[in-house]
């Protein structure tokens, strides 16, 4: 495939006062992500993989799936994940059971959540302070129109690497996901997994009950997870695609280019 | 250095001192406040203080979610246990006619009783879901006699804090603290939907913790001891539970 730089076409690359959105300052001390930014990012990325292998270990003591209430072995699963558990009373078709890691695993993954969830309201309560979501994350009106989504999802799907002038602020299908997965997929991954908990739904029986079921919250805490899953892998291939070397050290040290490729 | 950056370390420093202080001092207030699992040692123990110390402050005396017995499942899952020994089988021929449930610890008269002696007890039920912590789960409707009553039969002690609860099954105790001890819905269960407790759901006798998952419901009841101090049981982690890597305290 032979890869290309898109057309020119204009950026919001002045959103404002700010770090991360002047390239021709190159003489000044900016940084294209504030500290913070890389700390919580990286936080929350240690959280989110010890989440995702616990989820992952604790879905295969009971692979299936149902909706409404309850659910169980004598019960019509909704659907069942093609793989061998670790109790011998889950039917899988598989004839060997996975040794118990729930212990630590139920241990690991609350704990995580707990750095996950008080990484993420740190980030969310600076950012909405210090104007990061509106200068960085909030595409600006004039990108939000069918013209200008379907050219940045063109190019998106056309494979254009960025511009290095892109390398200082995010495209506006970027923006969006990003805005998609802190805004809506967090707080749904993280209801969905407290209306499980017996003892929250007691305080908070609504938790639940809007959601259909116990049954229900798990199947959506499972599919929510998914799409965090299927967010990160593009993010990784994202990451890759644009200059991995670029991209890890702006995340890192915060500098988002060499010297010599910002004159 | 600029400028800008040498306020921006001075602000971090001070937020860190700041976050560290605070921590401090949640962890002797928790401790004080009994906001602290009895296996609160160890890598995981800071996401379980939390996880408990949030819960219980969330959830004072919240009741677990009641259904219709419409909502009654048809086909309950009674899970496995481990072979029952030889004393059970006895137990089982008699029909369980010489079941007893000791009462000992920090009570004003240490007591055995009959399952006769628990029926006469006032009688209480709910129609509540178990759910285990693999993920599965039912709704049944569980009757027998609230803890607290026999708490206050065998007269708990204001210095009680736990009580710890023994199965026939060796090696297989669970201790909760009294927010549970003390709940209406903390049951020794004996009777299920329409009939006796069945043995594959823990008859003839079963606590029933309803706030908590379904490991937390011990099966086969022999032994209540009620205590200030886990420490003094097993490996002093609270019950059997973290000593097989799963937490003591099961609300999530």
């Amino acid at each position: 495939m032979a890869l290309r730089h898109p057309p020119l076409h204009r950026y919001p690359l002045q959103r404002g006062r700010g770090v991360g959105t002047t390239p021709a300052m190159a003489d000044a001390p900016h940084l294209r992500h504030r500290l913070l930014v890389r700390i919580t990012h990286w936080l929350i990325t240690l959280a989110f993989l010890a989440l995702l292998i616990t989820g992952g270990e604790i879905v295969l003591s009971h692979p299936r799936f149902y909706w409404g209430e309850v659910g169980n072995v004598n019960t019509a699963p909704l659907f069942k994940i093609p793989v061998p558990s670790s109790r011998n009373l889950v039917p899988t078709g598989y004839g060997y059971v996975l040794p118990d890691q729930n212990g630590w695993s139920r241990y690991l993954h609350f704990q995580s959540a707990w750095l996950f969830i008080l990484t993420g309201l740190l980030y969310v309560a600076v950012g909405a302070a210090n104007g990061h979501f509106r200068r960085n994350l909030l595409p600006a009106r004039a990108e939000v129109v069918p013209k200008q989504l379907a050219a940045s999802i063109k190019q998106h799907l056309r494979f254009w690497r960025p511009r290095p002038e892109e390398a200082w602020s995010y495209n506006v299908v970027q923006r969006l996901a990003y805005l998609l997965v802190i805004f809506v997929l967090t707080p749904l991954v993280i209801w969905t997994g407290l209306a499980m908990s017996p003892a929250f739904v007691s305080a908070l029986p609504g938790a639940v009950n809007i959601l259909g079921g116990q049954q229900s919250a798990r199947t959506l805490h499972f599919a929510v997870s998914v799409l965090l899953v299927a967010f990160l892998l593009v993010h990784i291939f994202m990451v890759i695609f644009a200059g991995f070397r670029s991209r890890m050290r702006a995340m890192i040290s915060g500098r988002a280019a060499e010297p010599e490729e910002q004159a | 250095m600029s400028k800008l950056s040498r306020r921006a370390w001075i602000a971090s420093g001070v937020a860190v001192a700041a976050g560290g202080a605070g921590l401090a001092v949640a962890a002797k207030l928790a401790g004080r406040y009994g906001l602290v699992p009895p296996d609160s040692g160890g890598v995981y123990g800071p996401g379980e203080t939390l996880t408990y110390a949030v819960q219980r402050l969330l959830t004072g005396h919240s009741l677990a979610r009641e259904f219709s017995r419409s909502q009654i499942s048809k086909a309950p899952f009674a899970n496995e246990v481990a072979p029952l020994g030889d004393d059970f089988q006895r137990f089982q021929k008699g029909a369980f006619a010489d079941w007893r449930l000791v009462v000992d610890g920090l009570v004003a008269q240490p007591a055995s009783f009959s399952l006769a002696d628990i029926h006469s007890f006032p009688r209480s039920s709910h129609v509540t879901m178990i759910q285990c912590e693999e993920g599965w789960s039912y709704i049944a409707e569980w009757i027998g006699a609230p803890l607290s009553h026999l708490l206050g039969v065998v007269g708990a002690q204001p210095q009680a804090r736990y009580v710890v609860y023994r199965s026939i099954q060796p090696d297989w105790w669970e201790s909760m603290d009294m927010a549970d001890a003390l709940h209406p819905q903390t049951l020794l269960t004996y009777a299920m939907n329409d009939g006796d407790l069945p043995v594959g759901f823990g008859g003839p006798l079963r606590i029933r913790v309803s706030r908590q998952l379904g490991y937390k419901s011990v099966k086969y009841i022999t032994h209540l001891t009620v205590t200030d101090n886990l420490k003094q049981f097993g490996k002093g982690l609270g019950s059997a539970s973290p000593e097989g890597g799963y937490a003591w305290y099961a609300g999530i």
